[in-house]
């Protein structure tokens, strides 16, 4: 029993550090009032990118290519939804179609039609001493691979970050009203392409961790909304970095749930599971509605002088 | 473009485009068995991304109300079978699309009632229903002998008739011709589509002329929109398929929304659009044979053609009647003047 438990809040923690770490980067994203539909896009690069560093140079190769193809892609996304204001929404569809079609092609092309699973090293676990022996929640929280740490380290420092210096403080007021911000001598347009960059860095990184932490190996379409539920999971979290961390352990903890279940050997079709996250950000979404904590320029289209 | 993707990659371009070619229009066989095949359900379901976004309703989940159009008719023509004769058939593509608008039906709800983008909520319902079907071909659908993850074949009283001998196209094709001309009619011509129209371009100005409920409309033209994703799904059962299976849909929803924003949001020119797309997911098939290009090369291109449309559409001003939110915004505000109100 305590064995079972044990081994779910594990899977929970492990499930929630690719969302955690994408929905850490669009809180930043969102607060500058940009909605970044092509997380998503950004999340399977990111998995993709991890596979191509990781067979070429290991595991801390596989996260720096993982972070470097998420902010590639979300600066495609600066490019058209910033530089030339297109619709956010629309941008970032496309974004999303554009990375899931290329990281299939170039999967298929560099490593065959085939798809045969590429075994890659993986992210070890690195038990903190001390902390790791807790009882119960122990190894769950510190008994993790090193990516997770910096999910719990990102969580107090983009808090501070957003809520405690200059830099934050602009951010915040330029997805509220980025005209004031720009009268007021802060460009939207520069502070929401730093933004960004560093979403998709982060983003990518939540992908990375996907690949190198949690599956072990790249599939095409693996990110199967995660980014979209990362967006979700920020809007739960209402636009707070500690609100979105525990937001996305509520959703690991979900995914996590087919664990408990099968090691109490009670039996449900295993697509109910598989579909849970899913029925769950759309109730999240209701619930989290119609409450004002939402950037006021949240997805409007800038018209701040350039 | 496709052309320099292809070098880039490696491929013999030439080679390549040929077979992509040959593939999409090289032979009638070609044409009618493969372009007007593939072009089908992407007709359909492009219409109803063109309804949805033309009232302003971003409806991402075209594929999921095909997944449930395709199971609601394969359920009903399964179990009415011959008994009914050919009635049948409008009984299950009613069933389809009954089955996508009930697809469309929470995340619609969610949207009025709640505010939920539907972006996100179309997408999360896109996943549980390709659950829903995954758990339908192996549990309450699955053929009798149990032993493939599919339904059993629809009787021939439910198979939508061949339009000619030899090829592979179905009536279902000049359904959605007919779904499109009556769409371009309704949008064009009648008072309830010159409302939906209003609710797209927008919101405020539609509701304080006085004429128009916005919600109301929205919520209907989103029903209607996965109603018509649902009979794509129906169709594809009954013209093509003649059974359920999980993997129905190469993302015909997905393509959709490239279908319907190169045809700029024209019910007329989504027919064009679609079998343009349809020769490409044909003719990528032959390409991947032949050339060895991996044919999901074709969905960058068109998520490509989306960004290249949005740019081009930003960098002159729009001229034709798409919600104007959609691609250009208000008139940017000059320097020294105040910024507009919202």
């Amino acid at each position: 029993m305590s064995d079972a438990v044990a081994s779910f809040l594990e899977a929970a923690v492990r499930t929630a550090t690719p969302l955690a770490l994408a929905a850490l980067g669009e809180v930043v994203v969102e607060r500058a009032g940009v909605i970044n539909i092509g997380l998503e896009g950004v999340v399977i690069a990111g998995a993709f990118g991890a596979l191509v560093g990781a067979d070429a140079a290991g595991v801390a190769g596989g996260f720096a290519a993982a972070a470097l193809a998420g902010t590639a892609t979300a600066a495609l996304f600066a490019l058209f939804a910033v530089t030339l204001r297109a619709d956010q929404i629309i941008t970032g569809t496309a974004v999303t179609l554009f990375a899931l079609g290329l990281t299939g092609a170039l999967y298929r092309t560099l490593y065959g039609a085939t798809g045969a699973a590429l075994t890659l090293p993986t992210a070890a676990a690195w038990a903190l001493p001390g902390l790791a022996s807790l009882p119960i929640v122990g190894h769950a929280l510190f008994g993790q691979p090193a990516v997770t740490y910096l999910a719990y380290v990102a969580t107090p420092a983009l808090w501070w970050w957003l809520y405690r210096t200059h830099g934050g403080l602009s951010l915040r007021a330029v997805g509220e009203n980025p005209e004031a911000a720009a009268a007021a001598g802060v460009s939207p347009q520069r502070v929401r392409w730093r933004a960004l960059l560093v979403g998709g860095a982060l983003g990518g990184l939540g992908g990375g961790s996907l690949v190198l932490a949690q599956v072990g190996t790249f599939a095409e379409g693996m990110s199967a909304g995660r980014g979209f539920i990362a967006i979700a999971v920020v809007a739960l979290g209402r636009w707070h970095p500690a609100g979105a961390a525990l937001a996305a352990l509520l959703f690991g903890a979900a995914s996590a749930l087919q664990f408990l279940f099968q090691a109490m050997g009670w039996s449900v079709p295993y697509q109910l599971f598989l579909a849970l996250p899913y029925v769950l950000t759309l109730g999240a979404l209701a619930g989290a509605a119609g409450r004002a904590a939402a950037p006021a320029a949240l997805g409007r289209r800038d018209t701040s002088p350039a | 473009m496709l052309a320099l993707l292809l070098a880039a990659g490696g491929y013999d371009a030439a080679r390549a485009l040929r077979a992509l070619w040959d593939g999409a229009a090289g032979s009638s066989y070609a044409l009618f068995s493969g372009t007007l095949v593939r072009a089908t359900p992407l007709l359909l379901t492009g219409l109803a991304v063109t309804l949805a976004f033309r009232a302003g309703v971003l409806n991402i989940g075209a594929e999921g109300q095909l997944l449930a159009g395709a199971a609601a008719s394969a359920a009903v023509a399964l179990s009415l079978g011959g008994s009914v004769g050919a009635a049948v058939v409008p009984l299950a593509l009613g069933a389809a699309a009954a089955g996508g608008a009930l697809w469309a039906w929470p995340a619609a709800l969610l949207r009025r009632r709640f505010g939920v983008l539907e972006v996100i909520s179309t997408i999360m319902l896109n996943f549980v229903a390709l659950y829903a079907v995954s758990y339908a071909v192996r549990g309450p659908l699955q053929e009798p002998l149990h032993i493939y993850p599919q339904t059993a074949a629809l009787p021939a009283a439910a198979q939508l008739p061949r339009l000619a001998p030899g090829t592979r196209l179905h009536a279902g094709f000049l359904v959605a011709l007919l779904a499109a001309g009556a769409l371009w009619w309704w949008l064009r011509h009648t008072a309830a589509g010159f409302r939906l129209r209003a609710s797209g371009a927008s919101p405020a100005a539609a509701a304080s002329a006085g004429l128009v409920d916005v919600g109301r409309t929205t919520t209907a033209a989103f029903l209607a929109s996965g109603a018509l994703a649902g009979l794509a799904g129906g169709v594809e059962v009954s013209g093509v398929t003649y059974a359920l299976y999980e993997n129905i849909s190469p993302g015909y929803g997905y393509t959709a929304i490239a279908v319907a924003l190169l045809a700029r949001l024209d019910p007329a020119a989504v027919v064009a659009s679609a079998v343009l797309f349809g020769a490409l997911e044909a003719g990528a098939g032959a390409m991947q044979r032949d050339a060895g290009v991996p044919s999901v090369v074709v969905s960058v291109v068109e998520a490509a053609l989306i960004l290249v449309l949005l740019a081009a559409d930003r960098l002159r001003e729009p001229r034709w009647s798409a919600p104007s939110w959609l691609w250009g915004g208000p008139p940017q505000p000059a320097a020294g003047q105040p910024p507009a109100e919202r």
